[in-house]
């Protein structure tokens, strides 16, 4: 019945696919086009977006300007901590939620949903609000400057953590669910301790998703933009960088870069998928 | 006896243990959600008595309530983004039927994948394919003049019709996974007795397809809603001048006039807002919130 579809019907699904790509395709098309601006007409390929001195087009290449690459390194100063963080705490979270038993459980249940559903600019308000007046408090009282809790990548990377971690903790806790409890039993009864249990049958049968967890991580970490906005100090992240880039008209190394970061995670959802096809097993 | 000393030291151990795990969690939640929630409650009810004194009083709320830009700012976020999720809707239910209903074998899976990668692109790339292809200088318009369909360049962003079409363009994926979900589930042998019974296609359509998909559907229209009335660099790179989004009057309150208590109000708002709207679309058509959440 389903298979004599109408060709209108192929049609707009054809049409929807196009509509899904254009975007992606203009963007990476004009990070190769030779013109100072990122629009038609198209005046040849160059690479110079990428790899330029800034000889032809008074401005460098993206792996060449010393701008960019900060702002590159930054995303990853704050990608990192908030990756190990989000795998490490949503383990532990995992365990909380699926082998302990405890009054308010559930409630704790849905308070590590909300901030899914906290839109990214109000948690970033509120932890720039709460840690002013933290650092207000303590700096009156000790008597000295406490610079990591003003705007600055700490903030960011506790920003990005409030909701990144809830995300980490569904996915660790689904695959933890699934785990046969006779496995340790067993083990138990072979005579391991329980460190030994963990280390060698419960870790290793959440590696998968804790790996998963981790891509996922690094991905949201990069790619933020709402909450590191507000929480931002003077060091930028790539997207922060980037949307001020876009904000004063930018040059076709924008889009150089937006192709970088399209690889990226292009590449970090590959990795997804295979860490998800382990979980099979 | 022994036996209830080691008995009693493995509950101090299990004790621990829970208390080792509980920390992190309490320590999460509490210091990165409910106490700086608690602050964003405390500062949006101080206001400004004279210079560098402040005290309880709702004067926050009062300007947002007395100030046309803030309520007409905070309305059109409103009934754009309520939009923005119908044509979502729309636009992402007859693909998601042909993903699950009407494509076999690889095609499926290949379609379905084709669906999330542009979502692994961050929102500011997919924002700026947007204005590469709207802008005067833009792709589209340059089409248009090559086609002869224009004689000048045309301006066709920073308009409400770009700040939709990007929204709409960023809350597909969000709508079509779950939509695609629903509609796997449903019996074919059910559509088939709808048409065997006399129903016309719009019939089965109504009675059977879009009632099996309803979970689908709010789930879907619940996250692409929060999305919208979220969102920041849509409205702002894709609407210029015109956007006036909330997000927007937020940061300009924290960041641009350093006027916390006035932007911590605002926060408030759009928290009861995008609440209500859930609340609301939830009890309409009878759904809970966790499997909801869950099911997105």
């Amino acid at each position: 019945m389903w298979n004599n579809a109408s060709p209108a019907f192929r049609l707009y699904v054809l049409a929807f696919y196009l509509f899904l790509f254009t975007p992606l395709l203009v963007v990476a098309l004009f990070a190769f086009n030779a013109s100072l601006f990122p629009a038609p007409p198209w005046k040849g390929f160059t690479l110079e977006w990428f790899t330029g001195e800034g000889v032809i087009f008074g401005k460098p290449g993206i792996l060449k300007d010393p701008a960019m690459l900060r702002a590159m390194f930054t995303s990853l100063k704050v990608a990192l901590p908030v990756t190990v963080l989000a795998v490490v705490l949503g383990t532990a979270n995992a365990f909380l939620l699926e082998r302990k038993e405890f009054p308010g459980k559930s409630l704790l249940a849905m308070m590590m949903l909300w901030p899914l559903v906290i839109p990214g600019v109000i948690l970033g308000i509120s932890i720039l609000a709460f840690s002013s007046r933290i650092a207000n408090g303590l700096e009156s009282w000790l008597n000295m400057d406490l610079d990591f809790l003003r705007p600055g990548l700490f903030l960011v990377i506790l920003g990005q953590l409030s909701f990144i971690l809830t995300i980490s903790t569904l996915i660790i806790a689904a695959r933890l669910k699934k785990f046969d409890r006779n496995l340790e039993e067993a083990a138990y009864d072979l005579g391991a301790g329980r460190w030994r249990v963990l280390t060698t049958i419960t870790l290793p049968f959440l590696r998968p998703a804790m790996i998963g967890a981790g891509l996922v991580a690094l991905l949201m970490s990069f790619e933020n933009f709402n909450t590191t906005l507000i929480l931002v100090g003077s060091d930028a992240p790539l997207p922060i960088y980037l949307y001020g880039q876009m904000r004063e008209g930018a040059t076709p190394a924008v889009n150089a870069a937006s192709l970088l970061l399209m690889l990226v995670a292009g590449s970090l959802a590959v990795l997804v998928a295979f860490a998800n096809r382990g979980e099979g097993r | 006896m022994s036996a209830a000393i080691s008995s009693g030291q493995g509950r101090a151990a299990a004790r621990l243990g829970l208390f080792l795990l509980l920390l992190p969690a309490i320590l999460w939640l509490g210091l990165l959600v409910v106490l700086p929630h608690v602050e964003m409650a405390i500062l949006s009810f101080s206001q400004r008595i004279r210079a560098g004194v402040y005290g309880f009083g709702f004067g926050n709320y009062l300007e947002f309530l007395t100030e046309p830009l803030y309520w007409r700012t905070f309305g059109r976020t409103a009934i754009m983004s309520i939009l923005v999720t119908l044509i979502t809707l729309v636009i992402s239910f007859p693909v998601a039927l042909y993903i699950a209903k009407v494509a076999r074998g690889a095609t499926k899976p290949i379609l379905f994948l084709m669906c999330l990668i542009p979502f692994w692109a961050s929102e500011l790339v997919r924002t700026l394919g947007w204005m590469m292809l709207l802008r005067e200088t833009g792709v589209a318009s340059y089409l248009m003049q090559l086609a002869g369909l224009t004689y000048g360049p045309v301006e066709l962003l920073y308009n409400d019709g770009a700040v939709i079409l990007g929204l709409v363009y960023g809350g597909m994926l969000f709508m079509i996974v779950p939509l695609a979900n629903a509609l796997e589930s449903l019996d074919d042998s059910q559509v088939e007795a709808g048409y065997d019974l006399g129903g016309s296609g719009f019939t089965v359509l109504r009675r059977i397809i879009i009632p099996h998909a309803m979970p689908g559907i709010v789930a879907g229209s619940i996250v692409v809603f929060m999305l919208s009335v979220g969102n920041f660099v849509t409205p702002v790179l894709l609407g210029g001048k015109n956007g006036l989004w909330f997000t927007e009057q937020i940061y300009a309150q924290f960041i641009t006039r350093f006027n916390w208590p006035q932007g911590a109000a605002f926060g408030f708002m759009l928290l009861l807002l995008s609440t209500l709207i859930v609340w609301a679309g939830l009890r309409l058509t009878g759904q809970g919130f966790s499997e909801t959440l869950r099911r997105s």
